[in-house]
């Protein structure tokens, strides 16, 4: 199954803000860091994590999760495994 | 079934230990010989920053590398022990240039820069004290530090001040200056760019001539009741850090040692600033947050011999495998300790084999100062157990009676509160403005930790849980009053209990469940905000993960919410004694 950067992009933000509720998302910066843009720690990124998996079907191997730090980057990491 | 004892043998190590005969250090260990090692503090005082500074210098060992900083980009900043001397010689220029006066509190909100370093070894040369804050922290926590702390300075970031900071700063009437670093210019008129004055400071100071009972730190730690307290410790506990850097971290003189933790928490200090550079040794300094494959280069790149670093990192390179270890070459590793809450058995197993030596396990806490119970590099480890009593530290478990007494329990294997007889060098010596809880704190010539532990025949401690309601998340103690507390200014909010839930990672993960006031309806959207207005005001760290409703929360007749019972019933376990239930729980 394909999904469309459109679904990825609703979906983490989604979870995005379920992890964070406070921030508003239009107004970060997608491609900083997204635990300096959201106040997020490596537990929240843990989390986002399975919870992206979980939600998108997306094997996500611990080993690249400093490759989904922000959100740009995270989108165009998720489009290309889909 | 325990794992299997891993066996040390003394010819085996690479390098001869500073402890290589367990009893016989405790028989011989006494703090004065420690006093003498580290030789005459400024003006026949004591201070820290001396003994970690201008004593190498004095020794001729000035051009050695002191703190190497890696930065989140790439880029690397080298200091050597007279390039650490000489910043923390300007920093304490500039606090003096401020007005800031020996005793006052000067705070550090910061990320891991070398500003930071330089804050903390000028504030102590100065005469005043260190108080380190989480980054992570939200402007709640660090408000009522900052206050209750009597804060006189503050070096921070630019983007944390604004955001965390500059909002209520008014409200700190004995805040003289605020000094922003990482940049030329600074945000508003009541701040000063911290890079400019530094670069206009003298590079000489004489060290304060501070006297061994003088305030030195002030690190703060949450209560299951009322505000956090601020945990006074003196420029003696210098002892306590040189003689644990020895026996508990093996610490040698050519070391390269890396201590992930965050200055803002004590470990970060301790032992991520003092104990390295009394020793003399070589500091990585490592401004990202936690990457595997980062840290693995950094063992490998920068051959760092000692690492100290703790359960929640070392699970998140469990979950990652071993293999990946194979590809660095990291045998320039000679000790490996952790400590921030128990490290479980199979961790250390799973070091044995994927390093070729094991994590050696430790325990302490904020009041203690510095480390208590060890493993050590030269003695068997039993997976699961914290290791004994340093030299020189007297342990025991206790009961408190029904009458305020405390016994000591003797016989092995039983389980009882973990304490100490008071004295050695880095022990609290008071929370700050609060002399009843210090009091609290000690009965029967004890000092109460708060964990409750046992000891085994071979006098082997063991780990067991809280005796009271604190959590243990990510190796930070985490206070439920403190959360309770944010969450009951939202509006909606009718009463909250928080506890920590076992997690995989991070130990224990904060939960609060919460009742709602009339007119207000359980949703998504509600919960939402609960999280949001929690986490803004708290910070991440601090900020509960889940949030539940519940119609009523179970009470005591006094009103007090039961949190135990919130607990073991949310993890469908014995409930135990009810007795004091007046008003339970409703869905």
């Amino acid at each position: 199954m394909s999904l469309s950067e459109e679904q990825i992009r609703s979906v983490l933000v989604e979870e995005l803000g379920r992890i964070a509720p406070e921030v508003e998302l239009d107004t970060i910066d997608p491609d900083g860091d997204l635990r300096d843009e959201m106040d997020i720690d490596s537990m929240d990124h843990l989390n986002l994590m399975i919870a992206l998996h979980q939600r998108l079907g997306i094997a996500i191997p611990e080993i690249d999760y400093p490759k989904l730090l922000t959100l740009n980057d995270a989108i165009r990491y998720l489009v290309a495994r889909s | 079934m325990p794992l299997p004892r891993i066996v040390k043998e003394l010819q085996a190590l690479r390098q001869a230990p500073n402890l290589d005969d367990y009893a016989k250090a405790c028989r011989e260990f006494s703090y004065e010989a420690v006093r003498e090692r580290l030789g005459p503090g400024p003006g026949g005082g004591a201070n820290i920053s001396f003994w970690a500074l201008d004593r190498h210098i004095a020794a001729g060992r000035g051009e050695r590398l002191g703190l190497r900083w890696l930065g989140r980009d790439g880029t690397q900043r080298d200091f050597t022990y007279a390039e650490l001397d000489a910043g923390a010689n300007r920093f304490a220029n500039v606090l003096r240039s401020a007005g800031i006066g020996p005793g006052e509190r000067v705070f550090a909100l910061m990320r891991r820069t070398p500003e930071l370093y330089l804050a903390a070894l000028g504030t102590l040369k100065a005469g005043a004290v260190f108080c380190p804050l989480f980054s992570q922290f939200g402007p709640e926590p660090i408000r009522a530090r900052m206050e209750i702390g009597d804060a006189a300075a503050l070096v921070t970031g630019e983007a944390l001040y604004r955001r965390k900071v500059a909002p209520w700063r008014d409200a700190l009437p004995g805040l003289k200056a605020v000094f922003i670093t990482e940049t030329d210019a600074a945000p508003d008129e009541t701040t000063q760019a911290l890079r400019a004055l530094l670069a206009e400071a003298a590079p000489h100071f004489d060290c304060a001539p501070t006297q061994a009972e003088d305030m030195a730190l002030l690190h703060f730690t949450s209560g299951t009741t009322g505000r956090p307290k601020g945990v006074i410790h003196v420029h003696e506990a210098a002892l306590h850090h040189y003689a644990t850097g020895a026996y508990a971290l093996d610490l040698h003189a050519d070391d390269v040692f890396w201590c992930t933790a965050d200055p803002g928490w004590v470990t970060g200090t301790s032992y991520g600033i003092l104990a390295p550079l009394l020793h003399g040794v070589s500091l990585i300094v490592d401004e990202a947050e936690f990457d595997a494959q980062r840290w693995y280069g950094i063992l490998q790149d920068q051959a760092v011999t000692v690492w100290y670093t703790a359960p929640t990192a070392i699970r998140m390179l469990m979950r990652l495998g071993g293999e990946i270890a194979k590809d660095y070459d990291l045998s320039a590793l000679r000790f490996m300790a952790s400590v921030g809450e128990p490290l479980n058995p199979e961790a250390v197993v799973w070091s044995n084999e994927v390093f070729g030596r094991p994590f050696h396990d430790n325990w302490w806490q904020t009041e203690t100062g510095g480390i208590m119970i060890a493993n050590y590099a030269a003695v068997d480890i039993k997976p699961g157990s914290m290791g004994r009593p340093l030299p020189g530290i007297r342990a025991g478990i206790v009961a408190r009676e029904a009458d305020g007494e405390v016994r000591e329990i003797a016989e092995p294997d039983t389980p009882g509160e973990l304490a100490f007889r008071p004295g050695w060098p880095s022990m609290m010596r008071g929370y700050l403005h609060e002399e009843a809880r210090y009091k609290k704190a000690f009965a029967g010539g004890w000092y109460l930790s708060g964990d409750l532990a046992q000891r085994d025949a071979e006098g082997y401690y063991w780990f067991l849980g809280r005796a009271d309601d604190m959590i243990k998340s990510a190796g930070h103690l985490i206070g439920p009053f403190e959360v309770e507390s944010a969450l009951m200014e939202h509006p909606a909010v009718a009463e909250v209990g928080v506890i920590g839930l076992p997690d995989e990672v991070a130990g224990e993960a904060v939960m609060a469940f919460v009742a709602l006031k009339p007119g207000f309806d359980e949703s998504e959207a509600l919960q939402k905000e609960l999280q949001g207005h929690a986490r803004k005001r708290l910070g991440p760290a601090v900020a509960p993960r889940q949030i539940a409703f519940r119609k009523n929360l179970p009470k005591t007749r006094s009103g007090k919410i039961m949190r135990r019972l919130l607990k073991a019933r949310e993890l469908g376990l014995e409930v135990g004694d009810l007795s004091t239930l007046e008003s339970d729980e409703q869905r």
